[in-house]
């Protein structure tokens, strides 16, 4: 191991390189964070408890949980869905689909937020369909849910994929040589294997999710209690000049972030380990 | 979308496995499903999107783009852009320069960090560069003893932009560089090539790709990012890019120009994945022509790589 970092070490430009780098992340990232991090904490615990724990801020965490799951856990079902015949079965149109799959990713959040917003909407092709069953396709917590199911879908898809394709079905002819049925095979034999990653995409389509504010701006009219989501709380007190408050809400936003980010890492080292 | 130059859509089993297939009934409804679920969620979209864009004709849709604060926002987007891409290319260069030809302490700290902002709602990037450059902020007092404005002006939507996109081309590059190992630069070094021309004629033609993907990926997100941006501009019209523009337009009930504008977006998206499909086939053409084997895999350390590795919201 000495002797490989000696022979590396000869390449030239450690230094520079990595000099830029910590200059540009520090420049970019570190010295911003800081920054809010510091204001944060003169505003005080009561004021940042007070800002965090306001009703209305509490009504968004809780809309942005729920509507994050449900959205994950339907991108779960249909990317699944989507992954398994893509992988699995010859048909036409069958490059189309997987290249349309990163069409979300591709997308400005802004332009699938006015698309929805009007495609669901009174007017919209999908959405006077939806009114006669009673459901607004805008302005509603359903509304906030399609979004969020959009720009997360990709995710889900992009992760059971890979692990779909380097599956050995020779595994499953066995399954079946003993007599298990076509079902019983799926789910005792194909969904422990691809549950990893499933558990994956999902916790991937719910940060993906959570953290999601372009294309919500379209659709979910921002009405406090009903529709506003966490992002939007910080945008409101921006809105009012209230810089202590944002700060408050965006170090908390931070915090849960950070949180999921470390949970993500635990569930794929979890799956990684699950998959040797 | 990490190492997804590589990433291809292999042939499905077309060979019929006894058992291992469903029958040709349960297939058809899946894939039916699947086709009907993509149709209504991502193809009617984008349908809609350019029949509302073009309802009014081609003369309403050139007036619409080319009326005086249209023209402003795609030359802040353009700015953007420009300032941006260089930028984060040349960091994400020096990172993956750093990252996989040097053993250091502290490299799993900064891998982490690469991929930050992959995981901070952009909304929060805004709100921090608004508490250091804001007025209340900390270099609030010295920047208006200055007249300088970063923060609710370019300067601030420009470093918003950066910070969501800097990880794109060093994680394209990261896995690149690594699995092709040290040995071909190493071996020109010996033969008394100088730092830089080691850097121009060996690293740089076996990477081009990958570093052409992540600034293809870089382009499409800091054209497209709203979230960030939208906190730090001031929101008049004519100071700001189209994806704002487009929100501002739709704001005003101008629906029809709204997504006139938006189709210039549409375009850029797909455009990008056009872009990204042909770079794919290139890539995996000259692969199989054997022009890739520059260096067997030999540094495969088992690095950790978190998964995110895609687009993040906004």
């Amino acid at each position: 191991m000495k002797q490989t970092c000696k022979t590396r070490r000869l390449l030239p430009g450690f230094r520079l390189t990595l000099g830029f780098t910590l200059f540009y992340l520090s420049v970019v990232v570190l010295v911003p964070m800081s920054a809010m991090i510091l204001r944060g904490s003169g505003i005080g615990w009561d004021g940042f408890w007070k800002h965090v724990l306001h009703p209305r801020a509490i009504a968004a965490y809780q809309l942005s949980l729920v509507a994050s799951l449900t959205a994950a856990l339907l991108n779960v079902l249909f990317g699944t869905l989507v992954a398994w015949v893509l992988v699995r079965y010859t048909f036409p149109g069958r490059r189309l689909m997987d290249a349309l799959v990163d069409v979300p990713f591709a997308l400005p959040t802004a332009v699938a937020g006015l698309t929805l917003g009007n495609l669901y909407g009174p007017q919209g092709w999908i959405g006077q369909w939806l009114i006669p069953m009673g459901i607004a396709g805008v302005n509603s917590r359903f509304g906030v849910v399609i979004a969020l199911m959009f720009v997360s879908l990709p995710f889900v898809v992009r992760t059971v994929q890979p692990v779909l394709e380097s599956f050995e079905q020779e595994v499953e002819e066995a399954a079946a040589t003993l007599g298990a049925g076509r079902w019983r095979t799926f789910f005792r034999v194909v969904l422990p294997t691809l549950l990893p990653s499933i558990i994956t995409g999902f916790a991937l389509a719910f940060a993906r999710a959570l953290g999601e504010f372009g294309s919500i701006q379209f659709v979910s009219g921002s009405i406090p209690f009903k529709t506003e989501i966490a992002p939007q709380i910080l945008i409101q007190h921006l809105d009012e000049h209230e810089t202590a408050g944002a700060i408050a809400v965006a170090l908390f936003l931070l915090i849960i972030s950070f949180l999921i980010l470390g949970t993500i890492n635990l569930i794929e080292s979890w799956a990684r380990r699950f998959q040797n | 979308m990490a190492g997804s130059v590589r990433r291809k859509l292999t042939p499905a089993n077309t060979r019929s496995r006894r058992g291992a297939d469903e029958s040709r009934l349960t297939q058809w409804i899946l894939i039916s499903v699947a086709a009907i679920f993509v149709g209504l969620f991502l193809v009617l979209p984008l349908v809609s999107m350019f029949y509302e864009a073009f309802r009014r004709g081609p003369m309403a849709y050139f007036a619409a783009l080319t009326q005086e604060n249209t023209l402003d926002s795609i030359r802040y987007t353009l700015t953007i852009a420009l300032l941006v891409v260089p930028l984060n290319a040349l960091f994400g260069m020096a990172a993956a320069w750093a990252l996989t030809r040097f053993q250091f302490r502290g490299k799993a700290l900064l891998t982490t960090l690469i991929d930050l902002p992959f995981a901070i709602s952009p909304v929060v990037v805004g709100v921090m560069l608004i508490a250091l450059f804001g007025y209340q902020g900390w270099l609030g007092p010295w920047l208006r003893e200055h007249d300088l404005k970063v923060v609710f002006a370019l300067p601030g939507m420009v470093l918003a932009t950066v910070f969501v996109t800097f990880p794109f081309v060093a994680r394209e590059l990261i896995p690149m560089m690594q699995s092709q190992g040290t040995e071909p630069e190493q071996a020109a070094l010996t033969l008394g090539a100088s730092g830089w021309q080691v850097f121009w004629h060996v690293t740089l033609p076996s990477i081009k790709w990958a570093l052409l993907y992540g600034l293809i990926l870089t382009t499409a997100r800091a054209m497209g990012e709203f979230g960030a941006v939208f906190v730090v501009s001031n929101r008049i019209a004519g100071e700001m890019p189209i994806p704002l523009w487009v929100d501002n337009l739709n704001a005003d009930h101008r629906g029809s120009d709204a997504f006139a504008v938006a189709s210039l977006l549409a375009f850029l998206a797909l455009g990008t994945l056009m872009l990204k499909a042909w770079l794919e086939s290139r890539h995996q053409r000259e692969e199989a022509a054997g022009m890739w084997i520059t260096a067997a895999p030999v540094v495969n350390s088992g690095e950790s790589e978190t998964a995110f590795t895609s687009n993040t919201p906004s």
